[in-house]
């Protein structure tokens, strides 16, 4: 039984990282990996968001959205599960907006390192697409708080790494006009190619 | 009538919102590796996009500043079930291979970067235009990386056998990195590297 998690885990984590093989998440992925310490502090904000809204809208979908959930209520032919997307974005940006409050009152420290970042993680497709990815595969309760820390660990572990190779490459002589973000996409493929390698991994 | 011209067809070559704002990547990358999704996911792009930013624009003067970016969102979000009711009704197959990524509209920056830029500030007609625009300048960026992808990824275009594999007893060999993940990365590039060269003036004048 552990040995599923595991491999869920580090299946999550490097075979389907939500960065470099689903393309998730990109646009913070570009913008905030130009400098290590920002990028450690995406990361770090992704898999705490990541890890508390994927277990909540999983207990959402199974309780009230999934075809047949709302048997308790009586209504037992009823299928909403067409309404998840709106519902998850409102779970995301309220869990988003709380946290921030959360973090403000009781930790300012923390608050303040990764403040700036949490406004941005609402529209970032890595946290929804993982709500929607466990819609998709069918997970339980707790395969989903699994799933939802490792691609959190996962997207944390790729744009830290990709922060790390555009500051060594602000110091390399790069065609004019590749400069910037046309580099940065190379590196990027160059980077999920190398993930690729983990493919074969099966614990 | 010249304005509204220049409203559509600026955002498809000279402010692509690909290419020059780097919005909207995530969907762009993930669905281009046949030429039908790509279709199917700009046209469901276009939709989302133009009636965001005109209903965005209808109620621009009555939403609260700070409540602004959850009404959006609830715009967008319902815009998006409706293309994705639309996509399972009529193309099925197309769905299951969308997968996610209808769903992911929601949080494409290119929608919610324009209704915040564009149709907070403009009347409901221009924010129309430029949704279309935008959209289609997206649409453009698909469609170039999903022919490249398809055609020398596996021989074919929407399907039909171009260039014959030599798995058929043609004598193409397929490329198949084309087909995975990292290729699309590269096409991106590339394409970015063609446009800021062919329009020097908008190298990083902001994104770098």
């Amino acid at each position: 039984m552990l040995e599923h998690y595991l491999s869920l885990f580090i299946k999550s984590i490097f075979i389907e990282n939500m960065a470099l093989s689903f393309f998730l998440g990109m646009c913070t992925f570009i913008a905030v990996s130009k400098r290590v310490d920002s990028a450690i502090g995406l990361g770090i904000a992704v898999v705490v968001v990541q890890s508390v809204t994927m277990p909540l809208n999983n207990l959402i979908y199974r309780n009230l959205l999934a075809p047949g959930a709302l048997k308790w209520a009586g209504m037992e032919n009823l299928d909403i599960s067409f309404l998840g997307l709106i519902i998850y974005i409102g779970v995301i940006a309220a869990t988003v907006q709380i946290l921030e409050m959360v973090l403000d009152k009781f930790f300012p420290i923390l608050y303040n390192a990764l403040g700036i970042f949490l406004p941005l993680i609402t529209v970032n497709c890595a946290i929804l697409g993982g709500s929607l990815f466990m819609v998709e595969r069918n997970y339980n309760f707790a395969e989903s708080a699994v799933f939802g820390v490792g691609s959190g660990a996962g997207f944390a572990l790729a744009i830290v790494a990709l922060a790390g190779i555009r500051e060594k490459l602000k110091y390399s002589n790069v065609p004019e006009g590749l400069k910037g973000l046309g580099i940065t996409f190379i590196s990027v493929g160059l980077m999920a190619m190398a993930f690729m390698l983990f493919s074969g991994i099966q614990l | 009538m010249n304005k509204y011209v220049k409203l559509v067809t600026t955002p498809v070559f000279r402010k692509n919102p690909i290419g020059y704002h780097i919005l909207g990547i995530c969907s762009a990358l993930a669905v281009t590796s046949k030429l039908e999704t790509s279709i199917v996911m700009s046209l469901a792009v276009i939709f989302v996009l133009s009636l965001s930013n005109f209903s965005v624009s209808l109620i621009r003067k009555s939403i609260p500043g700070s409540i602004r970016i959850i009404v959006e969102m609830t715009i967008i979000a319902s815009l998006v079930i409706i293309a994705d009711q639309i996509i399972k009704a009529f193309a099925y197959d197309i769905s299951k291979q969308l997968s996610v990524y209808v769903g992911l509209i929601i949080t494409n920056c290119i929608i919610m970067g324009r209704a915040e830029a564009f149709a907070l500030h403009n009347p409901p007609g221009d924010s129309f235009l430029d949704g279309i625009g935008n959209g289609l300048g997206y649409t453009f960026i698909l469609l170039v990386v999903g022919t490249i992808r398809e055609l020398f990824g596996s021989g074919s275009i929407l399907g039909h056998t171009v260039l014959k594999p030599v798995s058929d007893g043609g004598w193409y060999y397929p490329n198949g990195l084309l087909l995975l993940p990292a290729s699309a990365f590269f096409l991106l590039g590339i394409i970015i590297w063609i446009m800021r060269t062919i329009n020097p003036e908008d190298a990083d004048a902001h994104s770098s």
